[in-house]
């Protein structure tokens, strides 16, 4: 009955998202405010119905009612409570409700929190977001129903979750990816209603802005969870593949990072307006390839689910639709929006062009790489792969490209700037990042040209946003006063641009320094590596609430102390049989450790062994914490909330007046 | 110059450096960096490349997984059921990795037409096969058990 139920609410959610998207787009085309003014309330009742339908399918999972397919394909009465919740979406039918649940989140958060906005544009705004809403309800219900039924012939038991998704990382990476993904869909909501509206003016730009702020922290933390689960739950050390998936999450990021810069002169100087509505196209056009290829099961990957064509197809006429649609809108309605604002070579402008230009490539390398093998097998020339090194020979250096102008633009002043302003202010800095760049290496042991260059241009981001902190404070009565005085924006950029260094020095320290090591290891047996010894104590038995195991016990000790005790499993799960390797990581800020098991090798009890050393390997994953609070600590800025106040102070006084 | 013909060379500037460094970037990327996947029916004809980096995917044949006693040199076979390809790699395997499993190895074919695999992907969950593999089973008509359709 509750499966039925939610399937009920689901359609019924349908019929909200279609009325959401007609009604108040009629109402904004013949200006009728009844039609306008019913958009909030759509929203809110999409938002329910989803929720109810989002319900029943998590009750049917908790409750084991294995008569629904994707229960008992994903779940299993041995599974913890909370992966039988989060088995909801490790299935492709549950996570298309998960999308559809966020979605209709965000499309209620915009009706929510935007009194300042004008009926017109809200009701524009929500409209675009219902549109989004019946593609993807219809895409649940006819071709992924996730309330399909096994009737007759119930199994006994369900096929469990892939080992590999029971994990804590995996509870929350889905939903934060999908926040991410799914909220750039704001951002192009927004973008379209300009472009309908035919206003793409500096209020655009600042009502679009906290929320493409947002978004973006979110899919920054969803991708750093990501990759933390790779390095820790895929056994092998890894964090980043350049996997076709991986790359689907990393492509509207990085467009989305080409947004939120755009944006930002686009709200303080009206520059850019057309561009910046295309970038918003592009993130949200790739969120939606990024659904495409995972969803349809094109590409090999680990996240690849088993696949139907109908669903592939389903997903690329919706992307043909929303690109197509919002290009040809754009190609009407651009020209009308231009914009002639001026500014000199040497201002923070044309420092903005160049993240926008730096991002853009390697938005487009990246998505060349990844959609090369769809081409070639498309026209026949066979099934080409394209491998890592492809990604870092291209992204590295654009990378590397980006950093000597981002350190720049903190200090650099709107409209014209001297380079003679530049110099006094980052001279200093960047001779002692140069010096930094060729002292701390030596730390690290070996000299590393390599990490050299990474600390050299991470110190010149650091020390030229110090620099720039003091010159904001030092004008101030007392240091508080001053630090009181910079605006969380202000803030949200320095923590951002603070993120992306820790990320750039993590990111190179691990890919020098990282030491891997395969062996065979007997029990009694010791190994060095990087100056810890790793002792194979034994290995025994172990048994959990649904799998048993091979335990491995080691002894971590350096220069004659143990400091830690690493027990790696190897795994076999009951219901299903897949074993599965469980790292041992001893966690620090300068260095992970970290041991997993192969396989039992040759008589005599030996085992396969994998011992990593991997320095500084946590700073990039605190680095896209520090990134996503950025993002977060933008949007506390007053100029969002003082309009808010002065737009319901208009917005009363319209009333009074009748308009 | 008039400012805004002056920014519009500046943009115009800037994009061409930069698509120029990303196109050159790109095309010698790729140069080295791409391989292409053979079924082992077409290894077995001679088609594939010998030295260069290449994909060879298929079901790891039934009783073919030999395991060094002294090392972590594994050897197996890769089979369409039509060719086999014989395959080589030191390290630890992926855990799905098995016989009578499907699995892509990429790495380089010696003068003997053995595969020096330097990685080996299997499938990760009990229902996925990778596409490649149901393409080539496709091709030499047989299913993954080794019956011919």
């Amino acid at each position: 009955m509750i499966p039925e139920l939610g399937h009920f609410a689901l359609i019924i959610a349908l019929c909200f998202a279609l009325l959401l998207a007609v009604v108040p787009a009629w109402g904004a085309w013949r200006r009728n405010s009844q039609a306008m003014a019913l958009a909030p309330g759509l929203a809110m009742g999409l938002l329910f119905f989803v929720g109810i339908s989002f319900a029943c399918l998590a009750i049917a999972f908790l409750q084991d009612d294995f008569s629904v397919k994707v229960v008992a394909g994903n779940s299993n009465s041995l599974l913890p409570p909370i992966y039988k919740f989060s088995a909801l979406w490790g299935n492709h039918e549950g996570s298309l409700l998960l999308w559809a649940l966020i979605l209709s989140l965000w499309t209620a958060a915009v009706a929510a929190f935007s009194p300042q906005l004008p009926l017109l544009v809200l009701s524009r705004v929500l409209a675009v977001m219902g549109a989004i809403g019946v593609g993807f309800l219809s895409f649940s219900l006819l071709t992924s129903n996730p309330f399909a039924r096994l009737l007759p012939g119930i199994p006994a038991d369900g096929n469990d979750l892939n080992p590999l998704l029971q994990d804590p990382g995996l509870i929350i990476h889905p939903p934060l990816l999908y926040m991410g993904y799914v909220g750039f869909s704001v951002a192009f909501a927004f973008a379209i209603a300009a472009l309908l509206g035919g206003r793409l003016d500096a209020s655009w730009a600042r009502w679009s802005r906290p929320w493409t702020n947002v978004a973006w922290a979110f899919l920054s933390l969803g991708i750093m969870l990501g990759s933390w689960w790779a390095y820790y739950e895929l056994g092998w050390g890894g964090w980043w593949f350049w996997d076709p998936v991986e790359n689907a999450s990393f492509m509207p990021w990085l467009a989305g990072t080409a947004l939120l810069h755009s944006l930002a002169a686009t709200e303080k100087r009206g520059l850019f307006k057309s561009w910046t509505v295309l970038l918003a196209i592009f993130a949200f056009s790739l969120s939606l390839l990024g659904t495409f290829l995972v969803r349809s099961g094109v590409l090999t990957s680990v996240h690849a689910f088993a696949t139907d064509p109908a669903r592939g197809l389903f997903v690329l006429a919706f992307l043909a639709v929303v690109v197509g649609g919002s290009l040809i809108l754009y190609a009407l309605r651009a020209p009308a929006v231009s914009s002639r604002v001026g500014f000199s070579w040497v201002s923070r402008e044309s420092l903005l062009l160049v993240n926008n230009i730096v991002f853009l490539a390697a938005t487009l390398t990246v998505l060349f790489g990844t959609l090369f093998p769809l081409i070639m097998d498309a026209l026949g020339q066979g099934k080409y792969s394209v491998g890592p090194p492809y990604f870092n020979a291209v992204f590295v250096p654009l990378m590397a490209l980006l950093v000597p102008f981002m350190g720049l633009g903190p200090v650099a002043r709107w409209k014209k700037d001297s380079t003679r302003r530049w110099q006094a202010e980052l001279a200093i800095p960047a001779v002692v990042a140069v010096v930094c760049g060729l002292t701390l290496p030596l730390l690290g042991g070996q000299y590393n040209v390599w990490v050299a260059l990474a600390v050299a241009l991470s110190g010149w981001l650091v020390l030229g946003l110090l620099r720039d902190l003091w010159y904001r404070v030092r004008g101030a009565a007392s240091p508080g006063a001053g630090l009181r005085r910079i605006t969380p924006s202000y803030w949200g950029m320095f923590l951002a641009h603070l993120g992306f260094a820790a990320c750039v020095t993590g990111v190179v320290a691990t890919s020098q320094y990282n030491i891997e090591h395969d062996l065979k290891m007997v029990p009694g047996q010791t190994e060095e590596l990087a100056g810890y010894s790793f002792r194979l104590l034994e290995v025994v038995p172990a048994k959990g609430p649904n799998f048993v195991a091979d335990e491995a016990r080691f002894e971590v000790s350096y220069q004659g102390e143990v400091i830690a005790l690493l027990a790696p499993q190897k795994r076999r799960y009951l219901a299903s049989g897949q074993v599965m390797t469980e790292a041992a990581i001893d966690a620090g800020l300068f260095r992970d450790l970290f041991v997993a098991m192969g396989e039992p090798v040759g008589e005599e009890g030996a085992w396969a062994v994998r011992l990593h050393y991997k320095p500084m390997v946590r700073w990039m994953w605190l680095g896209a914490i520090m990134m996503a609070l950025g993002g977060f600590t933008t949007t506390l800025d007053k100029r969002y909330r003082r309009q808010r106040s002065a737009a319901r102070v208009a917005s009363a006084s319209e009333a009074l007046h009748g308009t | 110059m008039h400012p805004i013909r002056k920014q519009r060379l500046l943009i115009v500037i800037f994009v061409v450096l930069f698509s120029s460094a990303a196109v050159g970037l790109v095309t010698y990327a790729l140069r080295g960096n791409i391989n292409l996947f053979f079924p082992p029916a077409e290894v077995a004809q001679g088609k594939a490349p010998i030295g260069k980096p290449i994909r060879v995917g298929g079901m790891v044949r039934e009783g073919s997984v030999q395991r060094s006693d002294d090392s972590l040199e594994v050897r197996f076979v890769i089979t369409d059921f039509e060719a086999d390809v014989p395959a080589v790699y030191v390290g630890i395997l992926p855990d799905l990795f098995g016989e009578g499993q499907g699995a892509v190895a990429s790495g380089v074919l010696n003068e003997e037409g053995v595969l020096m695999a330097s990685e080996v992907l299997a499938k990760h969950d009990e229902n996925y096969m990778p596409p490649e593999v149901t393409d080539a089973l496709e091709k030499s008509g047989y299913d993954h058990k080794g019956n011919a359709k």
